[in-house]
């Protein structure tokens, strides 16, 4: 898989936020075999440069760092966040968060676009968490991004892919862009079902780092995300409506 | 031969009260002037909650924790055992459902059982798991009462006083300098934690509720004289800046959530503690040649002190049997 120009090996990206522990963070991370970990930048962590210690635990998984701009509510709050985060992590990568609603965590449309077109203006590679809309997504990879992240539902529900006919008919729309699922998943069926439906990769946090074991759990996904890729490329079945015997019926009840 | 204690927070005390009670001639040295100053263990919450923190911490917690509440209770009068009331808005109770998988050693109660306990709670919750054998304790009390308990014991207590050097050093040192100690425990980390302490005569809470709250558990403490303690936020930084409009905004949106007339409470005080932490978020004692640390404790300060103390006590003993010597994890 191909994201901005990097090859990236693993098809799920997990995010660092709600472990137990770090030690059980690095665990996941392992487990996982991802490739591409989201971090949010904390302003206290900015501030006098503290908090390193956690991110060099981050930085020793290996992982590339893709920051995000968690929690901001406007577009002048999510470009500040991105540039600081720049500053400190040293990628030009951002995953984009306009939040419109604060219960839903739902992408502000509007500002999600304007912030992109500011951020790819500004050199930045935009990763942005938007919604399955069609006509939002085109303004998105006008505005310069080259990856969208549709969600499933809203961040940490664990409901999965709320909205299936849509995330289809954005797949069909967009052949040629990279699309994550990112949010709302649950289980690692729910990311299986992202897959089988050809989207590239999902990305996921809570569901890992909120289970009983968020290490077993990050395997789990791993190998979700695995076979539903396999058999996406596979290209599966159709189903029909009456059985298709593999064994010969001459002579039998025609039911048709 | 003296044991000299370094850091005088809440590990360091305790250490000090279990080596002075085995017997060792023991004295406590703290770098700052004054108790108070002693960020984490002045701005805990002072619960006792072996369960409730077993959601989120090593299993151990339960084991190490449980004794805890009685060695308390033995220490002063001042441990409060009522158990924990575990809440949640009703939007959330899948965390509320969460919380009851991955614990033991609660009950679940109607709205009219929670009435029943928490009067004040009258009406504005429907379920909430109860934690009958849970305590707390008001942590200034608490560390009051071990300073008292030193004074007894004959162990001098010296403010504004650094760690000996080894030429100055004449016996074993226990080290429990917390994020200080950052200088030998080069796997130590520090997580900010922020508080702040409300006055409310009308509300009557007579035990630790916790409302669970999808970013960090809130949990508010009853200290007495119509004060609450509410904390307290997990933040990855060891910035002991003063705490954020935004920690503010949460920890008294969680408190209004929990009962509006939090409204009416008057903001006594915010503190900023920064938590020393290990990878696991669990504490450990450690021995190299003749120190031993004691440190990592985490959000678990008074929950764990009087356990990990054994240890460092246990360790000590070996240090003057000459046994051992090379740095080693205790669990």
């Amino acid at each position: 898989m191909e994201l901005y120009g990097a090859q990236i090996d693993s098809r799920l990206l997990l995010g660092t936020a709600q472990y137990p522990s770090p030690a059980k963070l690095t665990g996941a991370i392992k487990a996982s075999g991802t490739g591409v970990v989201t971090v949010s930048l904390r302003r206290e962590t900015v501030a006098g440069g503290s908090g390193q210690d956690f991110w060099s635990l981050i930085q020793a998984s290996g992982a590339r760092i893709l920051p995000n701009t968690a929690g901001c509510h406007s577009v002048k709050e999510a470009v500040t966040t991105a540039q600081m985060a720049r500053e400190v992590f040293g990628t030009s990568w951002i995953k984009l968060e306009v939040i419109g609603n604060a219960d839903t965590l739902q992408p502000d449309v509007f500002g999600l676009v304007e912030a992109a077109r500011i951020l790819g203006d500004d050199g930045f590679e935009v990763f942005p968490y938007t919604t399955e809309d069609l006509g939002v997504a085109d303004r998105l990879l006008r505005a310069g991004c080259k990856v969208l992240m549709p969600w499933g539902a809203p961040i940490g529900s664990g409901q999965g892919l709320r909205n299936i006919g849509g995330l289809r008919s954005m797949r069909a729309h967009f052949p040629d862009v990279p699309l994550i699922v990112d949010a709302g998943l649950g289980r690692p069926s729910h990311a299986a079902e992202a897959m089988e439906m050809g989207y590239d990769a999902v990305l996921l946090n809570t569901a890992v780092a909120k289970a009983g074991d968020p290490v077993l759990m990050a395997r789990a996904f791993a190998k979700a995300v695995e076979a539903g890729r396999e058999a996406f490329v596979a290209d599966p079945m159709l189903p029909r409506d009456m059985a298709a015997p593999s064994t010969p019926v001459i002579g039998m009840a025609d039911l048709a | 031969m003296t044991v000299t204690v370094v850091g005088a927070g809440v590990a360091g005390l305790v250490c000090a009260i279990k080596l002075a009670v085995r017997g060792h001639q023991v004295e406590v040295i703290e770098r700052s002037q004054r108790i108070d100053q002693n960020a984490c263990s002045w701005f805990a919450g002072g619960m006792l909650a072996p369960w409730c923190e077993s959601e989120n911490a090593e299993p151990e917690v339960v084991e190490l924790g449980l004794p805890a509440i009685e060695w308390w209770d033995r220490q002063f009068a001042g441990v409060t055992r009522r158990g924990t009331l575990v809440v949640s808005q009703a939007r959330d109770r899948a965390d509320l459902e969460r919380f009851s998988r991955r614990t033991k050693g609660h009950s679940r109660l109607d709205g009219d059982q929670i009435a029943e306990l928490e009067p004040d709670l009258a009406g504005r919750f429907d379920q909430a798991l109860f934690f009958a054998e849970e305590a707390h304790l008001n942590p200034r009390k608490a560390l009051a009462a071990l300073q008292k308990r030193l004074a007894e014991l004959s162990v001098p207590i010296r403010y504004d006083t650094r760690l000996p050097t080894a030429g100055e050093r004449t016996g074993p040192v226990v080290d429990c300098r917390g994020l200080g100690a950052r200088d030998r425990l080069t796997d130590l980390r520090g997580v900010r934690g922020e508080m702040l302490l409300l006055r409310s005569p009308e509300v009557r809470l007579s035990r630790t509720v916790r409302l669970l709250h999808p970013r960090f558990p809130v949990y508010i403490v009853p200290h007495g004289d119509g004060l609450y303690m509410v904390g307290a936020t997990m933040i990855e930084s060891d910035s002991a800046a003063p705490i954020s409009v935004r920690s503010v905004m949460e920890l008294l949106g969680a408190a209004i959530a929990l009962h509006p007339v939090f409204g009416e409470a008057e903001i006594v005080e915010t503190g900023v503690g920064v938590r020393p932490a290990f990878a696991d978020n669990f504490p450990d004692v450690r021995r190299d040649g003749d120190t031993v640390y004691v440190n990592g404790l985490y959000r678990h300060g008074y929950l764990l002190a009087p356990a990990m103390a054994d240890r460092a006590a246990d360790m000590i003993a070996a240090v003057n049997d000459k046994k051992g010597g090379q740095q080693c994890r205790y669990l």
